[in-house]
């Protein structure tokens, strides 16, 4: 172990990291941050911003600390006069081309930039402002781009390309006129975009933020002839709490119900409740395929929108592999605006049904298809982000850490602690195979091997095999649009081969950590924050008495009273949708 | 020469005509696209060359140019428009049909140059579209530094030019251009 | 015939020549070659006859080459205003018969009427003396002489006058011609300080010939390496010959080429830096035009040193000719065995192909240049990893400039010790310059470095172009500075020109005079360097901007207090913040102006000043000899 390690001292104290940190990392371990604007922790370095620069003995440069190894000996200083007044002059630089409009910027309070340039005490313009006008991107109803702000870092391309491997952003032209754009200099609409909001939740600046509609939710709230219904999402409850000061992770969900309540909901309802639906139905769905050969293989799990929308546009060979079963936000309106409007004799006409999603792309899903429209009405008709939510609860006053707990309405708020693990990634898996455990068998997992651990983690690509009855199941599980990638080619290629196919079920979330890193949720994402949430969540599933969703008992009453059975022929018309190829470029 | 393809064309042409040789266009666009990749397959990083080949048969890179290249290469129009954007020397815009280049290389820029850009452009706007197709253009040095201030007109180098001896040369191209 | 002879009309002249000789049915081979380096003179025409040594005449248009022909060839008559003095000189006349006098005035003006008046006064003497009708009197193009008076020089001898006067004209006559004794007062000893390595071929060969190249000793280097050394033999070679890096930061060649041999990888690449972008200089472009195989050569023996099986030249779009010539080289290489597999038969296995730069000066950047090569936008990437570590699609690579790899056969040829025997202890070897500018004689030159660059602008190039002063000389192009008149004694080294605040660059050399505006010069670098920016880091693109507006504002006469400090807090900023070569360098042009002639700048931001301001800009140097040389 020594010999991997490299010794150096930054700022005159020792410092050991493995070879190959950086000394911005490395600088970080020992209590010093160094300032920077494009480095992010998912990221490569991409070097762009300048602001990390740092004087190594002996080096006649200032290289910077994001790209940098450490390396034995060196004698870094990361903080000096000099480098204070090079990374303010920097600092100007970039606020020079970028406007001063602060109070009504989505980042206001929240910004990167807007944090440094008070930490250096900017208080003038050093450098005339040159700031072309670019009108904004709001064409996609997710996110907007507002192309003013961009200051270039390149995040949101980067992730966009490598991670996502979407490749909707870019950087156009160069020197002073470089501008991030859509794909080929065409609107976000136009473009590949699936709307997962990474790029929102990579960008430093107000540049890229979701679309928001906090107002119309505000004015469904006010309207005396609208029954306000909302649900939450299971990674909702595990961020929401970073914006009022709870450390990452802290379950929230019975606060959030009292909060949402307080804003003037007449239904409380539990996305986790939908997540068990869905298991029942796809896992049914899985079981069919798996058992009784209807259908390809593998069974590609479709909860996600992005993903949804990036296999659309881009494998649409695999349409056929896709579970038909509806995401859980979509199940819930449509069980909202039928069964819960029937049971609770409201006009579904009246009914008005909110989402809280840790999501940009669940905005799009609302309309993806006619299915969306299932119950007769838009099913779901406005989704707020966490980060939207948040808002809203601070606009009304509410006093989040004082609020009590509450329970959720009992009809649709239900849920196994399967339903709750479907907001990271490995989770819908999980939740799947218990209950698909259950339909091949009759009986559940074992206590001991109800966690299924090898589908957990943020591993990029999990693999594993889960014996069922005897039958070796193979699984994976991908997020982040780069690595599923990798995992189709897989089965691609093993088809024209003619073999078997590698895996009989693959989950898919479109963002790096599944649902807990997803592009709504509050700012600051790295994989520790990742980890937080995720232990949050399968805290949830650990201390819950019901672990799988067929054991809900809401969901037992709902098939019972309303859907008969998973797969029935109302479950397929309320519950069920459809793919079709679609073109990745408009223009 | 495929401006005056087109407007020949333009003399005799009825709307259907003129949709055919639209389609007539298009589809040698097309096949350009393909044999070029045709002729790079298997060779990385051959993007920039592919570029180099279709623009040097077209004169620009028309962005059905590059709407093609990303289908037939299997990248991303992003990645085709990021680097078409970089380089100068790629246009997305179809050149004019005179070409007048003013070298900016440092010995022409202390012999004069800017004062020859402006003498020219002074000229073309006095005279206004009706002179037809020129296009003026800066351009890094042409290596003509011996000859300093030069500038170059659809491919001929003139040197050691004077503000003064701008409409001679314009002139010239104008009458030749008639002939 | 390279782009600029091209553009000076060598085309007709070319074809003008073939027709002559056509029509005169002489057994004249008329061959194409690139340039001599005269470029003030282009186009260029060498006539060489075996019995003589080569003629160079310039200036040339059809109706010239015709006479050439006609006359020249004939008769041995020389060509009026065309003939160029040869830079050799002799200092005995070795018992030849004089047949011709080069006459020129080469004083600042270079006045015609004084060079007319001493070839009447030559023609006058001569015809006294019964020698009228054996010796021609032909006033010369150039004399590769510069402020010396009037001069002569006697061919077929070489014998060379400086400095005449009207009495020395029967002197001559009777004293040389008759008497065969050379006048030591007025003779011009010492040839020319040029040395030619790198250009070695370039004017000589026709570059379109393989076999050209082999007459011109072409790929002895590489038969060398390949048959008599190992790779390690060829680094420890190039290590003796002390060659640095010619692009412009002077990299040890050999300690490059060791550490891209050193790492273990499936593949390895060699690249050929031709992007050569700086403005005002042709360099490389010259290189590659007049002379291909050596860089191919070059490339070759790099290759083998590193354990490299594929090569790239990126060579810039701008560059058609040198493009041509250089792709005709590499399927005249491939055809002999000289490309491909089994070199020689040595087993060495190499192949190389183009590959064009498309208008981004930041590309000549190493990362740079192997991301647009990859086919994507030419932005710098941070280092570490070094290209010599991972480069090009992730494999070592080591990129080397045009020069640099057409000094390297004439190392491998004649020995690293020979090579290190020229320049100086640090600096070792020649270096090419493209002096251009307000100069009198825009030419490409190869000298020993270590010369001092009075002795390139003066002695080579003749010094101040018009009637102005010279105020000073950039080098290093946009990612360098300015050389004030009073540090013109300044030895061209890598270390001394740092020590100015400017840098070697790449060999652009650039001469200015009293009228021009240093500030104007700053800003037009720094326009470059702005429009030139990749955008990729924020000091370099943002701040190369600002600064250039701070600029135009002060060169519009609309500068204030505070603009300066601005200016420097940019530079500072630029200058450790950028990510590249190209924008930490950007600012020096502007900081070097601004190190010698500050003065020029506050005279535009405070009129007041202006006066002072005008008589200070011209330096401090008094010195009534440099006034008397520039």
């Amino acid at each position: 172990m020594i010999q991997n390690m490299v010794h150096a001292t930054i700022n005159g104290h020792p410092v050991e990291a493995p070879v190959g940190t950086s000394i911005l990392d490395a600088a970080r371990g020992t209590g010093i941050r160094i300032p920077s604007l494009c480095k992010h922790a998912d990221l490569p370095p991409s070097a762009a911003c300048g602001l990390c620069i740092v004087k190594i003995a002996g080096n006649p440069r200032m290289p910077r600390a994001c790209a940098m190894p450490l390396q034995d000996g060196m004698e870094i200083t990361t903080h000096d006069g000099e480098l204070t007044e090079i990374r303010r002059t920097t600092l100007e630089l970039i606020l020079s081309n970028h406007p001063n409009s602060c109070l009504t910027c989505g980042r206001n309070g929240d910004c990167e930039l807007q944090t440094l340039a008070a930490e250096f005490g900017v208080r003038e313009d050093r450098f005339p402002k040159y700031v072309p006008e670019l009108p904004r991107d709001c064409s996609n109803g997710s996110i907007t781009i507002d192309f003013k702000k961009c200051i270039k870092c390149g995040r949101c391309v980067q992730v966009c390309q490598e991670v996502q491997n979407v490749w909707a952003l870019s950087f156009l032209e160069r020197g002073i006129h470089t501008r991030m754009a859509p794909a080929g200099d065409i609107s976000l609409a136009e473009s590949p975009c699936i709307k997962c909001g990474q790029c929102a939740a990579h960008c430093p600046t107000g540049a890229i933020v979701e679309e928001d509609e906090t107002s119309t939710v505000w004015a469904a709230l006010q309207d005396p002839e609208k029954y306000c219904s909302v649900q939450i999402a299971p990674s909702v409850r595990v961020a929401l709490g970073e914006e009022f000061g709870y450390p990452a992770g802290t379950n929230l969900n019975l606060r959030i119900y009292a909060a949402l309540r307080r804003l003037g909901f007449e239904a409380v309802f539990d996305t986790n409740f939908a997540a068990d639906l869905t298991i029942m139905e796809e896992a049914t769905e899985f079981v069919e395929r798996l058992v009784h050969g209807k259908g390809e293989l593998p069974l590609i799990t479709s909860c996600c929108p992005a993903w949804t929308d990036y296999m659309e546009k881009f494998h649409h060979d695999f349409i056929d592999n896709f579970s038909t079963a509806k995401s859980p936000q979509q199940m819930l309106g449509v069980m909202a605006k039928t069964y819960y409007s029937e049971k609770a004799g409201v006009d579904p006409a009246r009914h008005f049904q909110v989402s809280i999603m840790p999501c940009t792309a669940k905005k799009f899903e609302l309309e993806r298809t006619d299915e969306m429209f299932a119950s007769g009405y838009q099913d779901v008709d406005v989704t707020l982000t966490t980060r939207e939510l948040a808002r809203l609860i601070k606009q009304s006053g509410i006093v989040f850490g004082e609020l009590p707990d509450e329970k959720a309405d009992s009809l649709l708020g239900e849920y196994s602690g399967a339903g709750t693990i479907f907001g990271t990634t490995g989770g819908v898996m999980e939740a799947a195979l218990r209950t698909g455990y259950h339909l091949v068998t009759g009986e559940n997992l074992p206590a001991d091997g109800i966690e299924i651990l090898p589908v957990r983690g943020l591993e990029g690509v999990k693999e594993a095999e889960v014996d069922v009855a005897g039958t070796p199941v193979r699984v994976a599980v991908a997020h982040g649009m780069a690595n599923v990638d990798k995992v189709l080619e897989k089965v691609r290629e093993a088809r024209k081969r003619g073999e078997e196919v590698p895996y009989h079920f693959i989950e898919v979330m479109a963002c790096p950590g599944g649902c807990i890193g997803g592009g709504g949720q509050p700012y600051g994402i790295s994989n520790e924050l990742r980890r937080l949430r995720m232990e949050g969540l399968y805290q949830e599933d650990h201390d819950k008495a019901l672990r799988c969703s067929h054991d809900n008992p809401g969901i037992r009453q709902i098939y019972s009273d309303f859907l008969e059975a998973p797969g029935s022929e109302r479950a397929e018309q309320l519950l069920h949708t459809k793919y079709k190829a679609r073109k990745a470029y408009l223009r | 020469m495929e401006q005056g393809k087109e407007k020949d064309k333009d003399t005799e042409m009825s709307m259907g005509t003129e949709l055919d040789y639209l389609l007539e266009w298009v589809e040698s666009l097309q096949d350009k696209v393909r044999e070029v990749v045709a002729e790079w397959e298997g060779r990385e990083g051959n993007l920039i060359m592919i570029l180099h080949a279709i623009q040097n048969e077209f004169g620009y890179l028309p962005r059905g140019v590059a709407n093609e290249l990303a289908k037939e290469m299997g990248i991303s129009l992003a990645r085709i428009y990021e680097v078409i954007t970089f380089y100068n020397y790629f246009r997305l815009e179809p050149p004019g049909e005179h070409r007048i280049q003013v070298c900016t290389g440092t010995a022409c820029y202390l012999k004069g140059s800017a004062e020859l850009y402006e003498e020219i452009e002074r000229h073309l706007s006095v005279r206004g579209g009706a002179e037809g197709d020129f296009q003026v253009e800066t351009v890094r040095c042409i290596g003509c530094c011996g000859m300093a201030p030069a500038i170059v007109v659809d491919g001929e180098t003139h040197g050691r030019l004077i503000r003064q001896e701008v409409a001679g040369v314009l002139r010239e191209k104008r009458k030749g251009g008639q002939l | 015939m390279d782009t600029g002879g091209i553009a000076a009309g060598a085309r007709k002249v070319y074809e003008a020549l073939l027709e002559a000789r056509d029509e005169a049915r002489l057994p004249l081979k008329v061959e194409k070659v690139g340039s001599l380096g005269y470029a003030f003179a282009d186009p260029v025409v060498v006539f060489k006859c075996e019995s003589k040594p080569p003629v160079v005449f310039g200036a040339m248009d059809a109706a010239s080459a015709r006479e050439l022909v006609e006359k020249h060839c004939r008769a041995g008559t020389l060509l009026e205003d065309r003939v160029m003095a040869t830079r050799e000189r002799a200092t005995e006349l070795d018992g030849q018969k004089q047949v011709s006098i080069l006459v020129k005035d080469t004083g600042r003006s270079g006045s015609g009427d004084r060079t007319t008046f001493f070839q009447e006064t030559i023609r006058e003497e001569l015809e006294y003396h019964g020698m009228g009708s054996r010796i021609q009197v032909c006033r010369a193009l150039d004399m590769g002489l510069y402020q010396q008076g009037v001069c002569v020089q006697l061919l077929p001898s070489r014998v060379t006058y400086a400095n005449l006067s009207a009495p020395d004209v029967r002197r001559i006559i009777t004293e040389t011609l008759q008497g065969g004794r050379i006048l030591e007062d007025r003779l011009v000893a010492g040839g020319d300080p040029q040395e030619r390595i790198v250009l070695r071929n370039c004017g000589h060969i026709d570059p379109d010939e393989l076999e050209s190249s082999l007459r011109g000793g072409g790929y002895r280097g590489l038969v060398r390496a390949l048959s008599e050394m190992s790779p390690a033999e060829v680094i420890e070679e190039l290590k003796t010959s002390g060659l640095r890096g010619r692009g412009g930061a002077g990299f040890p060649t050999w300690l490059k080429w060791l550490k891209t041999r050193e790492p273990d990888a499936d593949r390895k690449y060699v690249i050929c830096n031709a992007d050569e972008g700086d403005p005002g200089a042709f360099m490389d472009r010259s290189v590659l035009e007049g002379d291909p195989h050596a860089v191919l050569e070059g490339l070759l023996i790099a290759a083998y040193a590193i354990g490299a099986e594929k090569g790239f030249f990126y060579i810039r779009a701008e560059y058609p000719l040198a493009v041509e010539r250089v792709q005709r080289a590499l399927e005249q290489a491939r055809e002999q065995g000289l490309l491909g597999d089994d070199i020689l038969g040595t087993g060495f296995c190499f192949e190389a192909e183009v590959r064009l730069g498309a208008g981004a000066f930041v590309c000549g950047e190493e990362t740079a240049l192997i991301a647009s090569i990859e086919g994507r936008r030419g932005s710098p990437e941070p280092r570490p990893p070094y290209p010599s570590v991972s480069g090009l699609w992730g494999r070592p690579t080591s990129i080397n400039n045009v020069e640099t790899l057409a000094a390297v056969p004439a190392i491998l040829d004649k020995g690293g010790s020979w090579y290190a025997g020229f320049g100086t202890e640090q600096s070792r070897g020649t270096k090419v310059f493209a002096v251009t500018g307000k100069v009198r004689n825009s030419q490409l030159v190869e000298v020993p470095m270590g010369l001092p660059i009075r002795t390139i602008i003066e002695d080579i190039c003749g010094g101040a172009g018009g009637d102005v002063r010279i105020k000073a000389v950039q080098t290093g192009g946009p990612s360098g500075g300015m050389i004030a008149r009073e540090h013109m004694d300044t030895p061209v080294t890598y270390e001394s020109l740092q020590a100015l605040g400017s840098i070697m660059g790449s060999g652009g050399m650039l001469v200015m005079d009293e009228e021009d505006c240093m500030v104007d010069v700053a800003k037009f670098y720094l326009n470059f360097c702005v429009d030139e920016s990749c955008g990729k880091c924020a000091p370099c693109r943002v701040g190369g901007f600002q600064m250039l507006r701070l600029l135009e504002k002060i060169h519009a006469g609309k500068g204030e207090g505070g603009d300066l400090e601005a200016i420097r807090r940019i530079c500072r900023c630029m200058q450790t913040a950028s990510l590249c070569g190209l924008g930490q360098t950007a600012p020096n042009p502007v900081l070097s102006t601004l190190r010698y002639f500050e003065n020029e700048y506050t005279a535009l931001i405070d009129p007041e000043t202006e006066r002072a301001g005008v008589a200070l800009a011209s330096g401090e140097d008094d010195n009534p000899e440099s006034w008397e040389r520039f």
